[in-house]
């Protein structure tokens, strides 16, 4: 049989203000355990929360992003169950009336086509504590850190069909969270975190299989496996003739495999019911236009503007415009450069292979965009070829100085001079009588052979349009 | 000199008739003379009064002195006061030393008053008697087998048999109203959201309301005057101007409006209550006032609306104690679930694990819509009645409770009795009405009290209108023999 599979994502965003979402304690990732835990994080008895409005400024830029409806009026739920690292004994959320509602992003897979995912809904909630297992014989470690560091949930309707349709979803929201400057996107720090509601159906039928939810996968790369994996879990189970159980697993990214957490029957009744401590979050018209006129431009829009303005091909813009970070490199380098093409080819090659060789994300690039761009203009100006540039380059992202610095400090100065050059063609044809004659007997090809030997008596560095000019005229005798 | 009201005792200080050093000795005394009898603190904080008494009385020397300025009072222990245990009545809390200090009593202290110690109270502020403390219940002076009423008893005592010159109470569903009619003092609970929240333990979250206990009308005005406002920190707090409370109390009450609701003088309320209140209203009605009856339809339907609401709000506010991170927490857990189980089960009474069931019954999947979502609409039903009851007169005049204090024990094995006994003071609580309890008479020698109950943010004119009652009765200055 043919099996389709549907898959329903909810990420987790971490929004990036400064203190938490009910408290003023710091957000920042990495301090020692309970030093960023309040009266209000530690649920002291009588502590009450605040709302942080930095946090719903994020989510309705979020909302806006998507073309989402905007709660006007949202409401702040309680939502009940033990856990250790959960300090109060219940987790704000928000249940009916959430600030985001119904919107949807556009996707494009590899073979360029496009899908629309629907967002059912993005929700403001706090994050829990964690339980440290480690460097605690026989008991468990509490560090609040992380309770009440904000986070937008963006729950998507059951719309894809493929895990590698997930991940281009995956993608394009960390894009846009990460565009509009709402969270780091983190994955390995656990600012995005994504759990997959996946099921499985004969292809035709229009009722949805029983689904399982995964727990917290932690990367693109896992998304695409853990599905994979649960997909075709549930299509053995079914054609041994079982039937799969709705419960949540974990998946197991060494053995690539997925395992039962909790089923059904202990699920929680979470008793949701609405926060008496804060008051509904209400937000009028001119609050959303202000939010509205203080968001960037969004990929699609810089999509479009890359290829109008600067005449790039739909890849190149496709690739330049993937991360914010990226594309603003990219326009500080044509703003040195004022040549879109060479910018282009220059942060899709030589600096995108650079910081994929060394694993850096583009912010930590040890060559800033002004500093490629004055590289750029040496190419530009002659004084060096664009070969020597790409050593120039790997000088440069090793630390060893400006452009400038290193073709002085290693002398890789192009040679333009004329009489310089014409002295080495000079020697090349006086060494070379054999191919000198068999190139003026008619074989054109051998005129490569020509350039080959001067620029290696040049050591490359000897300008390759006059290498040919002169050498053309010489040769022709 | 300690017969002495706060308004009073603050001129006594303000002229230099005694110190606040010697005021507090005073009171020190007495309450180690009777505390152990009547049992209404839990902590008596000694070093600390003597402290904050000599601050006050050097910032008195030096001119600094505000309106509370060396005056002893006593906190209800369900305020956070930092670097003592707030214990809230539970055994839970029995070790918490609290680490931050209440917006309520920061106030306070802020304004020169003395702490004397903290007050017994029903567990976590849950019953209307003081029997349910981890402590042991309060005592009502006046008679010593009856209870004070609840859940702030042990402040209502302390007021009354003068061991404080005036307490700080909290009041969910008549917790300052009833205890204060049941020891014949004067109790205030303000409009929800004037009062914050901030450090106070939450009971139930949407119901709480922090207020004066003291002897006199006048005396809850200089109080409020400290504590009134908005509170950064509580989010439920109302930023709205505050009124000098003290400013209206001496106005004449001619052409005042009193309305009378008929469901509050039906068969259930004692005859000799019915009579104290009556009188009271004839004593208003001399003052200028002109009554007339008016109908709050669902004052019944308070008791099943709070009894859902409040548990409902406790059954989650409660769930902090888990005896993870402070508290009360069980011998040698097995694991998760057993330090969960026992540490909860053996930390929380009686009443307070009655309350937790219900209210996790009320709120879960199934029952939701039935219990809670239904109480919410009673809830909004009574509030529209006062309003429309307010739009013909200008405050609504009842008497506190039923009947007057019980014996102790009496109803302890009858939750159901007890709840019914709060059916005069609930539904303020569930519109969020600021409402004054006054001292009206005695019945078998136990005082009964009457309410005046107003509008959003009225608090001045139900000061103003007991002050003057106060002015022409006495019962606010009969106090207990001990």
């Amino acid at each position: 049989m043919e099996w389709e599979t549907v898959i329903g994502l909810e990420i987790h965003v971490q929004l990036s203000t400064r203190s938490k979402i009910f408290s003023g304690s710091s957000t920042q990732y990495g301090a020692e355990p309970n030093t960023q835990a309040s009266l209000v994080d530690l649920a002291m008895p009588g502590a009450l929360p605040v709302f942080n409005e930095n946090a719903l400024r994020k989510a309705v830029a979020f909302g806006l992003a998507i073309d989402a409806h905007i709660g006007k009026r949202s409401v702040f739920d309680r939502k009940n169950y033990f856990y250790p690292d959960l300090p109060k004994g219940y987790q704000i959320t928000q249940m009916d009336d959430p600030i985001v509602g119904l919107g949807e992003v556009e996707i494009v897979l590899d073979d360029g086509s496009t899908r629309t995912i629907g967002v059912t809904r993005a929700h403001l909630e706090e994050d829990a504590g964690k339980s440290l297992h480690e460097d605690f014989e026989g008991m468990t470690g509490i560090d609040l850190n992380r309770a009440g560091t904000p986070l937008l949930e963006i729950v998507s309707e059951p719309d894809m069909r493929s895990a590698k349709e997930a991940v281009a979803y995956l993608k394009k929201i960390h894009s846009i969270v990460t565009y509009i400057g709402i969270s780091d996107g983190n994955m390995a720090e656990g600012s995005l975190r994504c759990d997959a509601n996946v099921s499985v159906r004969p292809k035709g039928q229009t009722e949805f299989g029983t689904r399982t939810e995964i727990k917290n996968i932690n990367s693109f790369k896992f998304v695409e496996k853990a599905i994979n994996v649960e997909v075709q879990r549930h299509i053995d189970v079914i054609e041994d003739g079982g039937t799969v159980t709705q419960e949540t697993r974990l998946y197991d990214a060494d053995k690539n495999e997925t395992r039962s957490m909790r089923s059904k029957e202990f699920a929680n009744d979470y008793r949701y019911f609405p926060e008496p401590d804060l008051l509904p979050v209400e937000i009028d018209d001119a609050y959303i236009q202000d939010v509205k006129d203080h968001l960037p431009e969004l990929p699609d829009a810089k999509i479009q503007r890359f290829k109008a303005d600067y005449g790039l091909s739909d890849y190149d813009a496709t690739v330049l415009a993937a991360s914010r970070a990226m594309a603003d490199y990219f326009e500080a380098v044509v703003d040195v450069t004022k040549d879109a093409k060479l910018a282009a080819n220059w942060c899709m090659g030589e600096l995108a292979g650079q910081l994929n060789r060394h694993e850096q994300d583009i912010a930590d690039s040890p060559v800033s965009a002004a500093d490629l761009g004055l590289l750029i203009q040496r190419i530009q100006d002659n004084t060096v070829s664009n070969k020597i540039a790409k050593t120039v380059f790997e000088a440069m992202f090793r630390g060893e100085g400006s452009a400038d610095e290193i073709i002085e400090a290693q002398g890789l100065k192009q040679v333009s001079d004329s009489g310089a050059i014409e002295a080495m063609i000079d020697e090349v044809i006086a060494n070379n009588p054999a191919q000198v004659a068999d190139y003026r007997s008619g074989k054109d090809k051998l005129f490569g052979f020509f350039v080959g030997q001067v620029m290696k008596a040049s050591k490359g560095q000897a300008n390759p349009a006059q290498v040919n000019d002169i050498l053309k005229s010489k040769l022709q005798g | 000199m300690l017969d002495k009201t706060l308004t009073q005792l603050a001129a006594g200080l303000a002229r230099g008739d005694f110190s606040s050093v010697e005021l507090t000795q005073a009171y020190l005394e007495r309450i180690r003379l009777h505390n152990t009898d009547l049992n209404a603190y839990i902590t008596v904080t000694d070093d600390i009064a003597l402290a904050q008494a000599a601050t006050a009385d050097e910032h008195r020397a030096a001119g600094n002195a505000g309106p509370l300025t060396g005056l002893p009072i006593a906190h209800k222990d369900i305020f956070c006061t930092q670097g003592v245990r707030t214990s809230c009545g539970s055994r839970m809390l029995d070790n918490f030393i609290a680490p931050y200090e209440s917006t309520v009593t920061a106030r306070l202290a802020g304004a020169g008053a003395v702490m004397l110690g903290k007050t017994n109270l029903d567990e976590f502020a849950m019953g209307s008697s003081t029997e349910s403390s981890y402590y042991g219940p309060t005592r009502n002076p006046w008679n010593r087998d009856t209870v004070p009423g609840g859940s702030s008893g042990g402040s209502a005592t302390a007021v009354a048999a003068r061991l404080a010159a005036a307490a700080t109470g909290t009041d969910t569903g008549g917790s300052i109203r009833q205890p204060a009619a049941f020891t014949g003092i004067t109790g205030l609970k303000p409009t929800y959201g004037r009062v914050s929240r901030w450090g106070m333990v939450a009971y139930g979250s949407s119901l709480d309301c922090g207020g004066p206990m003291t002897q006199t009308a006048e005396d809850a005005a200089l109080m409020l005057n400290a504590v009134a406002g908005f509170d950064p920190k509580d989010s439920t707090s109302m930023d709205r101007q505050v009124d000098d409370y003290q400013a209206r109390l001496n106005e004449p009450l001619a052409g005042l409006r009193i309305g009378l609701p008929k469901e509050y003088f039906g068969d259930g309320l004692n005859e000799g209550i019915r009579s104290a209140v009556m009188a009271a209203v004839s004593e208003l009605e001399k003052l200028g006032a002109t009554v007339k009856e008016i109908s709050l339809p669902r004052t019944e339907l308070s008791i099943p609306a709070y009894y859902i609401i409040a548990p409902a709000e406790a059954s989650t506010n409660l769930s902090r104690y888990d005896g993870v991170r402070y508290g009360y927490r069980c011998k040698d857990p097995v694991d998760l679930e057993d330090l969960y189980k026992r540490s909860r089960a053996e930390g929380f009474g009686a009443e307070v694990q009655r309350r937790i069931l219900v209210g996790t019954y009320a709120l879960s999947a199934g029952y939701y819509d039935a219990y809670y979502k239904k109480a919410q609409q009673l809830r909004r039903l009574i509030r529209d009645d006062f309003q429309t009851g307010f739009q013909e007169v200008d405050v609504i005049l009842a008497p506190t409770t039923p009947s007057p204090a019980w014996t102790l024990g009496e109803k302890s094995n009858d939750p159901v009795a007890m709840y019914l006994e709060d059916i005069y003071t609930l539904s303020t609580n569930l519109a969020g009405l600021p409402a004054l309890a006054l001292p009206c008479g005695q019945v078998g020698g136990l005082p009964v009290g009457l309410q005046l109950i107003g509008n959003y943010f009225e608090e001045s004119h139900l000061l103003n209108i007991g002050h003057q009652y106060q002015q022409v009765t006495d019962w606010h200055q009969q106090a207990p023999a001990l």
